[in-house]
């Protein structure tokens, strides 16, 4: 079930982009290689971590803001803010 | 802004909005900050709005409200694969005013909500995240800090009404990291559709809606739940799981809604729709036992940054109003009565709470999150058992019905053995008793 574009489904949502200014940072990127699993490219309901040949990419502009990767990464590798007031995706219904 | 206020509260959501209403109601000083562009704007939810939780803070809410339809109907659907089997309740006394409650679009309504903030006297400023909390040498909570230049806010207490991340009372220590089997993700989208088509697709008139609860093996095995609620012209439809599961397996948020919206009893209702949004967030479901620490020196915690979620009920946003409304009152009458805000005092809100629905309810099922958690036949043997069953004594073959039964009876006991099945009954009667 590969088939289904994530980027289809945010293209609907409303963002406001920090350009240059992520809000989640990977701490420590080579301790993603050692990951077996990866959980992060798996359950980010955005899909904005990938896996590129053993390493994990993080692109958060289409970030939903739900917290999960923080919570599901097992080496507490995820530093994760909240972006600036009023940037960040902005719910048209919520 | 160097300037002191009664109270400070942090979020615009169902929890802080009831507390800046309650708090500015009464004439307190209220400043409530929310990071979002406007109140709604970074909240999400299926959504439901239980009337009774509102009524005790805005008795006359219904004149305004931007409320989509009042649901008569609830359908409970247990779902294989093919088919479902459930239960409908539907009766025209949900029609008779007041509603009981309503399916609500959240952006307009905690924009609504903000604006009865306002107009009571709260200074409410959006576009601002609090960083975290300013404390004295003894640890009391004075303020708050913005990303705001010159963003030092001081105030006599703090209520985090900050969600279910809450940054701020895990950065002060107040509260741990939430772990994955405490939390669910749920995804959702919205998609429009005439309101005629709306109520003939779901057999309801103007104004009335509809709920759909789903579980079974539409979440692949693991502990969650789907949903599908009928708003005016649209049509809510996610789906949700506990982050414990969705760690463990293959495949992503997104494949898991795309599967339950093609679900053949689904997709028909869904037809011809435009879908509009998708969301995610995340819903705090650990009960009880997950509950932290919620109050101390200046600061109370209300709504889902207190996991005050009753999952079984599918009950959240009236749990933060009336957590909400609580923290306001305590803060209210502690200061009435000339008395500090100190942990001590404050305790009076973990004690009210504690005599309310919130924690009687949250209680009464404080071991269902472990007993789902490690039994997931819930999820798939006994759902697909039961719709194999209804199949199989409702498809007319020649069959004689008692060979049907034997038959039903004799897959039940190849699924699960006779003492697992007892077994199971017996943690479920004790578990919701």
């Amino acid at each position: 079930m590969s088939g289904i574009k994530i980027e289809e489904k945010l293209f609907q949502n409303r963002y406001l982009v920090d350009a240059d200014n992520p809000h989640i940072r990977i701490k420590d990127p080579a301790l993603c290689g050692q990951c077996s699993n990866q959980p992060c490219t798996i359950c980010c309901p955005a899909g904005c971590y990938t896996r590129e040949e053993q390493k994990v990419v993080l692109i958060t502009d289409g970030c939903l803001e739900c917290g999960t990767c923080r919570i599901i990464c097992s080496r507490q590798n995820v530093e994760w803010e909240y972006p600036r007031g009023g940037y960040g995706i902005q719910f048209k219904f919520g | 802004m160097s300037e002191k206020f009664d109270a400070i509260v942090v979020g615009a959501g169902p929890a802080g909005n009831a507390a800046a209403y309650t708090l500015a109601k009464a004439g307190l000083s209220v400043l409530q900050i929310e990071r979002g562009e406007a109140p709604g704007s970074k909240n999400v939810q299926g959504a439901i709005l239980y009337s009774d939780a509102l009524e005790r803070i805005i008795p006359d809410f219904r004149e305004d409200a931007p409320l989509e339809r009042h649901i008569i109907e609830q359908r409970m659907w247990v779902m294989d694969d093919e088919s479902y089997i459930g239960t409908h309740f539907r009766s025209n006394d949900f029609s008779k005013p007041p509603h009981n409650r309503y399916t609500i679009i959240r952006a307009k309504f905690d924009k609504w909500f903000s604006k009865k903030v306002q107009e009571a006297g709260a200074l409410v400023i959006c576009e601002t995240t609090v960083k975290e909390l300013l404390r004295d040498k003894t640890g009391k909570v004075i303020g708050v800090e913005t990303d705001r230049t010159e963003g030092k806010i001081y105030a006599d207490v703090v209520v985090l009404a900050d969600g279910v991340n809450s940054t701020l009372a895990r950065k002060a220590g107040f509260r741990p990291e939430l772990e994955p089997k405490h939390v669910a993700l749920a995804v959702k989208e919205i998609h429009f559709l005439p309101k005629e088509t709306v109520e003939s697709r779901f057999n309801i008139q103007k104004g009335q809606g509809v709920v759909i609860e789903m579980m079974g093996k539409l979440t692949k095995g693991m502990m969650g739940t789907g949903f599908l609620y009928t708003n005016n012209d649209s049509i809510s439809v996610g789906v949700g799981v506990m982050l414990s599961d969705l760690m463990r397996q293959k495949m992503t948020p997104y494949e898991l809604l795309e599967q339950t919206k093609n679900h053949p009893s689904i997709k028909p209702l869904l037809e011809g729709g435009e879908m509009k949004e998708y969301a995610a967030h995340l819903i705090p479901e650990g009960g009880y036992h997950a509950i932290p620490q919620v109050f101390g020196d200046g600061w109370l915690i209300a709504g889902d940054s207190g996991m005050f979620v009753n999952a079984v009920h599918r009950e959240g946003s009236n749990l933060a109003m009336t957590t909400g409304r609580m923290a306001a009152e305590t803060i209210i009458d502690l200061r009435a009565s000339g008395k500090a805000m100190s942990a001590a005092n404050l305790a009076e809100y973990r004690r009210r709470l504690d005599d309310s629905f919130v924690i009687k309810d949250m209680k009464k099922y404080k071991d269902l999150p472990e007993i789902f958690h490690s039994n997931n036949q819930f999820f798939t043997t006994y759902p697909e058992l039961v719709n194999r069953s209804a199949y199989t004594m409702l498809t007319v073959d020649g069959v004689d019905k008692r060979s049907k039964e034997k038959e039903i009876f004799a897959s039940f006991r190849e699924q699960r053995s006779l003492f697992g099945m007892l077994g199971d009954a017996f943690k479920l009667w004790r578990a919701f008793r």
